[in-house]
């Protein structure tokens, strides 16, 4: 068996993991392939594809924004892993997938990981599948074509909760920053006491923080906590008018890393 | 299936599926809202409110003159002379009180209609607590007089302006609100739908609704159970309530009636079971008009309060398993059915409850059968929708 490219990169990297959201279809149908390329080519070391939804609740207006768009513009789970299809022997790097529960049920799950290991997909996100659910139904499909869960923890979650999202993740095990929607931070004073609690109980998987982060700043103190950092509204932001994709992505690394 | 299993399944229906933000409170909920509903001081205290703040029990009326208009025996269950001028102050209040057991200070809630807005606005003032309405733009628009009453009342309403701008929208804005607010907010959601426990908690709630029609039906006829009960099915809830305490009676039929808007097949409607396929919208499986995709599709009904893509998970499994007959009423349909009441009984109901009241046409009733029509509100709110009918 092939090894997982998540864990790969985390066994080589073990700070200042960079991994960018962009929600597939946006700007433009044709966009997606693109964009991972040139995140590959600039330095990102994590691709984090979202599958575009009618009803994110978990997401701020930027990002809910770019999946109406991103709807709007005809992307649908099919055609993204056509265009997945299409770059896979040129990417290297871990690609991701975050979508929410309904459309992945109306495809299959099983279609949906079976179609995701062969487009070259190490991670799937489901943010409104509980870990109960998960446990109980799609383990063992998650398994059979290799691919890691990765559960999101937040400022709320007990510890023992923690211990459980970890058990089932793998590859990383994904913080939000804040008790949040997408794209904001409710309180930064209580994140540094928060991330060291999970720093504390020494996981098996590394931490990716996530939520809010937008410049080098916030990305350097979010990555401080764990193995790196997971930025998307700001990206998404950067790249919506963006008339040369390759030039902005390169332009937001670069920013990112401080270059 | 009365009760969900613990995990909040009806049968294949039901869950909890939540971002992990919103687990603590979820969580916190499905720990307490039986102790909480089931202590001496709670039940009290419901029991009290409903009495002498709602106006219960509400009357169950024999409509002599509709029913000599369908040869039969129509009673009417009267929710729509709730304070507040529908059943959903029947949650509210209950929610609120275990609002408070928990704690929380601030209360948010979606409405589509306006009446569950008004509902929760009202249990805030009454209680002292603070709270934000999410309604969606176009029902702010045609449901302007209960945004002024929520107003009024001294409640923030905040538009939803994404996606199709009603229930649906308000619903997400919501949760959205919820996940960022974590500790010193209650969601108290207007139907039998959203997470576990939510349905089962609501539904317990308005369960007096048919406690009630049990014990009045009795009184008038010598006999609790009748043969016919029908309510109209947005999320569900005064279904839930009309039917619950006849779920395990075999021989009651239990009819729901959803909004079929301009028809079936016209592509604009919100017939949920008839036009849905099972997924998930939030937070519980259920029957969800969507796309192939899996994208949730914009409903309509001439009705804010049924226009809504889902239908509660124990409404999905009485579908489902046959316990209950589902079927649906257009918006013309609806507005007949209105038009009849108001000239017949002199009453003016909901354009919701008009779409139960549309059923009578449907069905074929025998001269001794016993039907129970729940009339879910008052047509105050629906006024302009009428005037310009008349
Ligand atoms: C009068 C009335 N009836 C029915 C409904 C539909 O809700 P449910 O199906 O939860 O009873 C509403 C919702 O706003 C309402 O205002």
């Amino acid at each position: 068996m092939i090894m997982n490219r998540l864990d790969i990169l985390f066994a080589q990297k073990f700070n200042n993991i960079l991994n960018i959201y962009c929600t597939a279809g946006f700007p433009k149908l044709y966009s997606t392939t693109a964009i991972m390329l040139a995140l590959q080519q600039h330095g990102a070391d994590i691709i984090e594809l979202g599958i575009p939804y009618s009803d994110p609740v978990a997401d701020g207006p930027v990002i809910q924004q770019s999946n109406m768009q991103a709807l709007e513009n005809g992307m649908t789970i099919e055609l993204l892993f056509t265009q997945l299809a299409s770059v896979k022997e040129q990417l290297h790097i871990p690609l991701i997938l975050m979508g929410y529960i309904n459309p992945v049920l109306q495809y299959g799950m099983e279609n949906f990981c079976k179609a995701a290991a062969g487009s070259g997909v190490s991670g799937i996100i489901l943010p409104d599948l509980p870990m109960y659910e998960f446990d109980k139904k799609y383990k063992g499909v998650f398994k059979k074509y290799g691919l890691h869960a990765i559960f999101l923890i937040s400022p709320v979650t007990s510890s023992e909760r923690i211990k459980k999202a970890d058990e089932l993740s793998g590859g990383f095990v994904y913080a939000v920053s804040s008790s949040s929607t997408t794209g904001s931070v409710n309180s930064r004073e209580n994140i540094g006491g928060y991330l060291k609690r999970i720093q504390n109980m020494k996981l098996k998987n590394p931490l990716l923080i996530g939520f809010g982060i937008k410049d080098k700043e916030s990305f350097d103190e979010a990555a401080s906590y764990g193995a790196g950092a997971i930025i998307g509204t700001a990206f998404i932001q950067h790249i919506a008018a963006a008339v040369d994709i390759n030039h902005a992505t390169a332009q937001f690394i670069s920013a990112i890393h401080g270059n | 299936m009365l009760h969900p299993d613990k995990h909040g399944y009806y049968g294949e229906f039901g869950g909890a599926f939540i971002p992990e933000m919103l687990h603590p409170n979820v969580e916190e909920l499905r720990n307490n809202y039986l102790k909480i509903s089931r202590s001496s001081s709670f039940k009290k205290q419901f029991s009290q409110l409903l009495k002498n703040y709602v106006g219960r029990p509400t009357p169950l009326y024999y409509a002599k003159r509709l029913s000599k208009q369908y040869n039969t025996n129509i009673y009417l269950k009267r929710e729509d002379l709730c304070h507040t001028g529908a059943h959903k102050i029947n949650n509210t209040i209950g929610q609120v009180l275990v609002a408070q057991q928990l704690g929380k200070k601030r209360i948010i809630a979606e409405t589509g209609a306006g009446q569950h807005g008004v509902a929760t606005a009202t249990v805030c003032a009454l209680m002292g607590l603070e709270c934000i309405v999410y309604m969606g733009e176009k029902d702010i628009e045609r449901q302007a007089p209960n945004v002024a009453r929520m107003q009024m009342l001294g409640a923030t309403v905040i538009p939803a302006t994404s996606g199709s701008k009603t229930l649906k929208d308000a619903t997400n804005e919501a949760i959205r609100d919820w996940i960022n607010h974590p500790d010193d907010t209650h969601y108290i959601i207007g139907s039998v739908v959203g997470p576990h426990p939510y349905p089962d908690m609501v539904a317990r709630f308005q369960s007096v609704i048919s406690k009630e029609i049990k014990k009045q039906l009795k009184l008038a006829t010598g006999k609790e159970l009748p043969t016919h009960v029908i309510a109209c099915v947005g999320g569900g809830s005064n279904a839930a309530g009309a039917f619950y305490h006849f779920i395990k009676e075999k021989k009651v039929q239990l009819i729901a009636v959803e909004a079929a808007g301009c028809g079936l097949d016209s592509g604009r409607s919100a017939a949920t079971t008839q036009l849905g396929t099972p997924g998930v919208l939030h937070g519980s499986k259920s029957f969800v008009m969507q796309t192939k995709d899996g994208q949730v599709t914009e409903p309509h009904s001439i009705s804010a309060g049924l226009d809504y893509p889902g239908i509660g998970p124990l409404h999905a499994h009485l579908y489902k398993s046959g316990r209950a007959v589902f079927m649906s009423a257009t918006d013309e349909e609806a507005l007949s059915a209105a038009f009849e009441l108001s000239k017949l009984e002199g009453i003016i109901p909901a354009l919701e409850s008009a779409h139960a009241l549309f059923a009578l046409h449907k069905m074929a009733f025998k001269k001794n059968d016993v039907v129970v029509l729940c009339l879910s509100g008052r047509g105050d709110k629906d006024l302009a929708t009428y005037i310009k009918s008349i």
